[in-house]
């Protein structure tokens, strides 16, 4: 997600980017722990952080007849947190506001915020909540991805709609909701669809590492089924 | 089912989803939301000045090789991760049980 350069006034530059750093910090700190103490999740984070690589290039066309990016976060979100996302989320903005003229430096804050932060949160905790209620790994992973990535979309029309000086917050949510928002719900179920292929194939392939990742007990009836 | 046919299914469902947008709506612009939103924080707050300009603009041609080199490099690290797994598990067949990893 971006928000273009200098869109955002000076002042919520400097909010987005306050709200954004406790996150990277923790998040940075946690990358160095892990790969300290579990270097054979290295690979793993490094597939997550290269999912947020392909899809947040991709511009897909959404039935509403415009474009946007998927986010890729959800993957990343479920096996490492939101945290480390937002680690991995700031390599690919600052790439792309730097050489790409997608997002900015001043609108960084924000879009680390949104898609590095709000979107890994929404999917971490669907994720965690639906597995509670024993929804079977593969689809739990396609709803957390998909609202991962709408989350993301939401946060970005709450920022500009919260940028304009002496509006109405609620109906300019809902004009920027019908930008963002909308074009994405497409797209975010294309995405999840990606990610539930390559969770089932995960599943298969590293049955034990993945029920570590997440923090559950093995259960061998289910990598199976 | 087998997997084979479970992930053709999903890849052509995801096309469908991709490919659905031209034929329902086959005049519109397809703009990035991106710039639409940049246009709409203009039509909202008419006298908003974007106060900084992008350090560097690169040329169309070079924003779209970088954009394909950024999906290159993430597509290079999951397809080895693919091809990685694949051949661990071929490995792993031939391997005494006790002697399993995971």
């Amino acid at each position: 997600m971006h928000i273009m350069e200098g869109y955002l006034p000076a002042f919520w530059c400097v909010v987005w980017y306050l709200a954004s750093l406790p996150f990277v910090a923790y998040g940075a700190w946690q990358v160095s722990k892990i790969f300290r103490e579990h270097p054979e999740q290295k690979i793993i984070m490094a597939v997550s952080g290269a999912f947020i690589f392909v899809l947040s290039s991709l511009k897909l066309p959404s039935v509403f007849g415009s474009s946007s990016h998927p986010t890729g976060t959800g993957l990343s979100a479920m096996l490492f947190g939101f945290s480390v996302t937002s680690v991995l989320a700031t390599i690919v903005l600052v790439f792309q506001a730097l050489l790409l003229v997608h997002g900015g430096i001043t609108t960084l804050g924000a879009d680390v915020f949104s898609m590095g932060i709000v979107g890994p949160f929404v999917g971490y905790y669907i994720f965690k909540l639906l597995r509670k209620f024993g929804i079977a790994l593969p689809l739990t992973a396609f709803v957390a991805a998909v609202l991962a990535d709408w989350a993301t979309y939401l946060t970005t029309s709450l920022q500009l709609a919260l940028a304009v000086p002496g509006g109405n917050v609620e109906t300019l949510f809902i004009y920027f909701g019908g930008i963002f928002a909308l074009t994405q719900i497409p797209i975010a179920i294309g995405e999840g669809i990606l990610i539930w292929m390559f969770f089932d194939f995960l599943l298969k392939s590293r049955p034990k590492l993945l029920k570590q990742l997440l923090g559950e007990k093995q259960n061998s009836t289910e990598a199976s089924a | 089912m087998k997997d084979r046919y479970k992930y053709a299914l999903a890849i052509l469902l995801m096309v469908a989803i991709f490919a659905i947008p031209f034929i329902v709506n086959p005049t519109a612009k397809f703009g990035g939301s991106d710039d639409a939103g940049a246009k709409a924080v203009l039509q909202t707050n008419p006298n908003y000045q974007p106060w900084v300009q992008p350090l560097w603009k690169p040329p169309p041609e070079t924003e779209s090789m970088l954009f394909a080199l950024q999906a290159a490099l993430g597509a290079l690290i999951i397809g080895y991760f693919i091809g990685h797994e694949r051949a661990r598990q071929e490995f792993l067949k031939k391997m005494p049980k006790d002697g399993r990893g995971d």
